[in-house]
């Protein structure tokens, strides 16, 4: 199978640079200023679009992704919304990637054969999901895959070599190195050690490795992208959000262009690293 | 549900850490290899007889094991039905049974050369008991209570800094006792090298609800002699209050193939199971996925996670054991619920029958007593798990009941 994820990390790598990668929480800070930010992304820069499912419970996330989980719950998001909103999107762009990213609870909530089925025909490409390590591949990673839908598994600094292919082998899309060991948004990776660990993991697979957790700014963004197939980049622009709304947190007319800008400037970065690949 | 039998129920969990349906190892890739290295490290301690030696001699000497098997006779005549026994897990050092976890725990994170230790706390007991046994082996130890807690359970945090622990207070989700778990996960993914983590319940990703059941086992197996040795015979019926259904899983898992044993497993009904604010997981849940394991837990329609409510804050949280849950659907525990109201009823009752100020966990359980021991015969042996000991909910007990205690 070949996804719009599959069909974007070829084109870039003919192009000679790295993707963007950008994640906000779906519904934040509401449903339809939501729908605005995902559909400005692309012409500000993004190659990939990473939208968070909002759950009350997020083990691996940092303050940043936490609170937008909860302004999302609080403003009415749900499964159905997220979903919708993926669809809605669809209309107008039908080759961006879209890849939802959350926990699990949700999901087999709404019930995994009923879920597969409805972000397939929403439009979504892939889905990282936090707490399902491969140990746990028999619950969506391979119904996902029979599906037609990527899991994209995350490897991190703990992920040794006698696992990387544990870790691999049902993995699909690109994988995502988490950069660092923590939580989303809290610490800064070290750029020679990240570079050290993308080269190891491309030593076991053929999949473009996209890096995040830590990636902040267009110097971070090019860093990254000098040595990476991809760039992920979350709180940062989370934070863009929050710091765009009232004192009641809702929306403002800077919103959209908050984020956007942001975005700009990333896209600048990594477009600049100039890769030899 | 119906669910076939199996020929034993303590055979669980299977290699991936499932009961039936249940358990598994829900957690981030980070976590991953600490959990496949804590599962092989307790594998080796346990087939090593030095390693429970160890323990069987702290339990005896620190903890102050065998804890008694008392005959409530006070209680007994008051219901005028089963013979009414409580296994005093009160007494243990520390005041209830949470040390027998975490003196296993402890003992392991040694063997692991781990020297800082992080733990979740509710009510603080288990905290209490994290801070003390790091405390005696020189650890480094690190308290997450939520915010909400850390100001209704002061007395417990006073002690976790007299023992020389950090209390962090949670400010994140509901600052309760599912969000201290959160941020000891949080805290765990990034400090992968030094840390181990104590988990309280039989909850959490595999090994744990494992490793806490066979640690708080000791509290079931001394049942069994001492009621042996009392009576000639084994009980008729054993009841413990459930939140996440550590001191419940150690009275029954060595009695659950005894088919005809009774067990009753009490969780906590808040304001009732109809207010919408309880912390009962099997009465109002249903299965899904949080902390690591598959089991029953409070949620609205879309996997979002619910408060809990109950006045005992050990009691306070959305989730059970997967074991238990398990056994739930096998229905080898029946599952009951108790009100706040029933519980305080229950905690003046046995304070001014026995001489002895429960817990309001353990007053969960009390409060099913009052319906069940009635309507058995007089040679009807009950043992009733009191966990822990009241001192700390002494505050909170006279505010419910407006002063008068």
């Amino acid at each position: 199978m070949t996804t719009r994820i599959d069909t974007r990390f070829a084109a870039l790598k003919t192009e000679g640079r790295s993707a963007l990668v950008t994640f906000l929480m779906a519904g934040d800070p509401d449903a339809k200023t939501s729908l605005a930010i995902v559909k400005a992304l692309p012409k500000a820069g993004a190659d990939v679009i990473e939208l968070g499912m909002p759950f009350t419970d997020p083990m691996a996330d940092g303050p940043t992704i936490q609170a937008a989980g909860l302004r999302a719950l609080a403003a009415g998001q749900n499964m159905i919304k997220t979903l919708s909103l993926v669809r809605t999107f669809r209309k107008s762009d039908d080759t961006t990637p879209i890849v939802l990213m959350g926990y699990y609870n949700p999901i087999y909530v709404y019930g995994v054969d009923r879920f597969l089925v409805d972000a397939k025909s929403a439009g979504v490409d892939g889905m990282i999901i936090v707490d399902l390590p491969p140990e746990e591949d028999g619950e969506l990673c391979l119904p996902a895959l029979s599906a037609g839908l990527n899991f994209i598994r995350l490897a991190t600094p703990t992920t040794n070599d006698k696992r990387l292919p544990v870790v691999l082998a049902n993995t699909s899309g690109f994988v995502y190195y988490v950069s660092i060991t923590g939580v989303t948004g809290s610490a800064k990776p070290d750029f020679g050690k990240v570079a050290a660990a993308v080269t190891r993991i491309k030593r076991h697979t053929k999949l473009p490795v996209a890096v995040g957790f830590g990636v902040r700014t267009a110097k971070d963004a090019r860093a990254i992208a000098a040595g990476a197939d991809g760039v992920v980049v979350g709180s940062a622009l989370v934070d863009a959000v929050k710091n765009s709304l009232d004192r009641k947190g809702k929306a403002t007319a800077r919103t959209v262009k908050e984020v956007t800008k942001l975005v700009a400037k990333l896209a600048k970065g990594v477009r600049g690293a100039g890769r030899k690949n | 549900m119906t669910v076939r039998q199996p020929n034993s129920f303590r055979t669980g969990p299977d290699e991936h850490g499932h009961f039936g349906i249940y358990g598994g190892r829900f957690v981030a890739e980070t976590l991953m290899p600490l959990i496949h290295e804590l599962e092989k490290a307790y594998a080796e301690a346990k087939a090593d007889p030095a390693f429970q030696r160890e323990i069987d001699a702290h339990l005896k000497n620190y903890v102050g094991r065998p804890s008694p098997l008392y005959l409530a006779e006070r209680m007994t005549t008051h219901y005028d039905g089963a013979k009414i026994y409580f296994k005093r897990e009160d007494l243990n050092h520390t005041g209830a049974h949470k040390v027998n976890n975490v003196l296993g725990q402890i003992m392991l994170a040694r063997r692991m050369k781990k020297p800082r230790v992080i733990a979740e706390t509710g009510a603080g007991m288990h905290g209490v008991a994290t801070a003390t046994m790091c405390a005696k082996f020189g650890l480094k130890c690190v308290v997450f209570m939520g915010a909400v807690d850390v100001a209704r359970q002061q007395p417990n945090v006073l002690r976790m800094k007299a023992l020389g622990a950090d209390v962090r207070a949670v400010e994140s989700g509901a600052k309760t006792l599912k969000d201290a778990m959160n941020e000891a996960l949080r805290d765990w993914v990034t400090n992968v090298s030094d840390t181990f983590y104590c988990m309280g319940t039989v909850a959490g990703p595999h090994p744990y609800p494992m490793m806490v059941r066979d640690f708080q086992s000791i509290i079931g197996e001394e049942t069994r002699e001492q009621i042996m040795a009392a009576e000639g015979r084994l009980p008729d019926s054993l009841i413990a209050c459930i939140g996440g259904g550590s001191n419940a899983m150690g009275l029954f898992h060595p009695f659950l193939d005894e088919r005809q044993i009774e067990i009753y497993g009490v969780e906590a009904a808040g304001h009732g199971l109809k207010s919408g604010k309880h912390a009962a997981s099997v009465a109002g849940g249903r299965p899904g996925v949080l902390h690591g394991n598959r089991t029953y837990l409070l949620m609205d329609h879309d996997g979002q996670i619910e408060e809990a409510h109950s006045i005992s804050a050990g009691l306070d949280y959305p989730g059970i054991g997967p074991e238990h849950a398990w056994l739930a659907d096998l229905g080898r525990i029946k599952f009951l619920s108790a009100t706040d109201t029933e519980a305080l009823a229950a905690f003046q009752l046995c304070s001014r029958l026995e001489g002895i100020i429960p817990a309001l966990e353990p007053c969960h359980a009390l409060a099913r007593v009052a319906d069940i021991a009635p309507t058995k015969p007089k040679d009807h042996l009950m043992v009733i798990n009191l966990s822990g000991r009241g001192d700390k909910d002494l505050e909170s007990v006279a505010k419910h009941l407006g002063g008068k205690l």
